[in-house]
């Protein structure tokens, strides 16, 4: 018995320090980007970093928001091919593939999300720059390009949750809906999807943060030109591949403009965390007491 | 005269025989309990006509089940409109995650009805036929998920008739109810069953005595016994039948 108790213990404080420790990192990494990225706003203005235009290290310029633009822009592109496309993925997995189908097309999907990001942006490199450079013109590196790779890159993550959320609505309804005649196309637009419609959106939302997230594969095909790009087929500079394409020479204020960078891409990210959240919370409720 | 017919009705999940040789006629405008233990085959039964079993991959059949004297299974045969004539109440009530009044006019909208006031009109209609106009009047727009369980299954049963079936299939539609539900539920099947053909599976057999005019008995796949429920309960002709009716198995 009281060995029994003393391993209960045992067990529960190992679990509380395990969770702890994970906490701790985070907040250890957190704060050293804030201590390191704080300077460049004292010096620099918080707005005036966040707001200005013009990003020239070696003149003292440290304006990001091209590169927020930059990273909206490419984010929200890749979401536009993205989206559609892993949607109908899902719901073609979820619910029109026969068994055997959905048993090949699964793994392959996930693979998808394990390939590293290097290979992506060599495949960008070497086949989507030339293919855009001839048919679209320009140098080929661009928003367009950048938010191709992207859209592939993203697509395992939202097809996988949607078509998880996809399938766990109650075979019930389904029933229920076939019951009263409808087709199988009626039954996943009016009671399926709708019913999924919270593990989605946070699909969506993982994707997107996927998207603002991604660094290597973007340097590699966006040609990093600091800009707010006036087409598609402009270069851009995300927020991401500024921090990675200057971290190795930076000193003084730029070093801390580049932490001050990871801080607003921090924000963003965190922002999306956040809608998330609440989506899934306000859902929930839904789901309990109100509807769709 | 019969509404549904069916003649050697042999049906399998895979190598699995489910059930064996079912012949029985259910007449129109009457209702017909089905019961029997678990496992013996009844919801399999009723989930066969109106094509439900379709969904199940592994699902095969022979013989034929007729719908006014057509073969629901014949390669020319509308599913969609197939299971518009039969609706389908479940065990577990299973509104939709939707409002009240969206319920029921799922069944109208799906199949092509547009005009706002006569899905209005129906709705209404529909839900005084399930004995629940009184009760939502006042909040169609609130979440279905919100109502009592015995309300729910009303919906669904609202939601059912809105389709204008000629047949119901009730699948042990109070099991999950408490005992005043029930009472609401058997005095409504006995108000539809002037305007409807309704076959009731239910493991309660004071219920089919109470609601059906003829019961039929499975046991283990096949149909033992069919004849009117007050016969059937006094004097039955096999014995399984009254082993099972007296509580000595199942």
């Amino acid at each position: 018995m009281e060995k029994n108790r003393l391993s209960e213990f045992l067990i529960e404080k190992g679990l509380f320090i395990t969770a702890i420790f994970s906490i701790v990192i985070i907040l250890l990494i957190v704060s050293f980007i804030l201590v390191e990225g704080i300077p460049a706003f004292e010096n620099y203005g918080f707005f005036h970093f966040l707001f200005g235009m013009e990003w020239g290290p070696s003149r003292g310029q440290f304006g990001v928001l091209a590169m927020i633009i930059g990273s909206i822009y490419v984010t929200l592109l890749s979401l536009l091919m993205a989206v559609p496309l892993s949607l109908l993925c899902a719901i073609f997995m979820a619910e029109v593939a026969p068994n055997n189908i959905r048993k090949i097309l699964k793994p392959v999907i996930e693979t998808l999300s394990g390939i590293p990001s290097v290979v992506y942006g060599f495949f960008g490199l070497i086949v989507l720059v030339p293919l855009v450079r001839t048919y679209f013109g320009g140098t080929g590196f661009s928003l367009f390009t950048a938010s191709l790779i992207l859209t592939v890159m993203v697509l395992p993550t939202i097809i996988t949750i949607s078509q998880d959320s996809l399938r766990a609505v109650p075979q019930e309804y389904r029933e229920a809906s076939f019951g009263l005649g409808a087709t199988n196309w009626q039954t996943i637009r009016h009671v399926i999807f709708p019913a999924a419609l919270p593990g989605i959106i946070t699909a969506i939302i993982l994707g997107m943060g996927r998207a603002v997230g991604e660094t290597l594969a973007v340097i590699m095909v966006a040609g990093n030109v600091v800009q707010i790009p006036g087409s598609i087929f402009d270069p851009i500079r995300p927020l991401t591949a500024n921090i990675a394409l200057e971290m190795g020479y930076a000193t003084g204020l730029h070093y801390n403009a580049l932490f001050g960078t990871a801080i607003v891409l921090f924000l963003i990210i965190g922002l999306l965390l956040l809608v998330a959240n609440y989506i899934q919370y306000k859902y929930k409720v839904d789901i309990g007491g109100g509807y769709l | 005269m019969n509404r549904i017919e069916v003649n050697n009705l042999n049906v399998y999940f895979g190598d699995s025989q489910v059930l064996k040789d079912i012949n029985i006629n259910i007449p129109k405008n009457t209702v017909t309990a089905l019961i029997g233990p678990s496992g013996c085959g009844k919801s399999t039964f009723i989930r066969t006509v109106n094509r439900m079993n379709d969904l199940i991959p592994t699902f095969s059949h022979d013989g034929n089940v007729y719908l006014d004297g057509v073969d629901i299974y014949n390669p020319k045969m509308d599913v969609v409109d197939l299971r518009k004539k039969i609706g389908m109440v479940f065990q577990k009530p299973n509104p939709f995650p939707k409002s009240i009044f969206e319920n029921v006019a799922y069944g109208l909208k799906v199949h092509g009805l547009n005009d706002d006031d006569a899905i209005a009109a129906r709705v209404e209609e529909s839900l005084k036929s399930a004995a629940l106009w009184e009760e939502v009047e006042d909040k169609l727009e609130d979440s279905a998920m919100g109502l009592s369980g015995g309300q729910q299954q009303r919906l669904c049963i609202a939601r059912t008739i809105a389709n204008n079936p000629e047949v119901i299939l009730m699948d042990e539609p109070c099991s999950a109810l408490d005992p005043i539900s029930t009472t609401k539920i058997e005095d409504l099947i006995h108000k539809l069953k002037n305007d409807y053909t309704i076959i009731i599976v239910t493991h309660n057999m004071q219920q089919a005595t109470r609601v059906s005019k003829y019961t039929s008995f499975f046991l283990l796949g096949e149909l033992i016994e069919s004849d009117l429920t007050d016969k059937l309960f006094i004097d039955p002709k096999d014995k399984r039948t009254e082993d099972y009716i007296t509580g000595r198995f199942g």
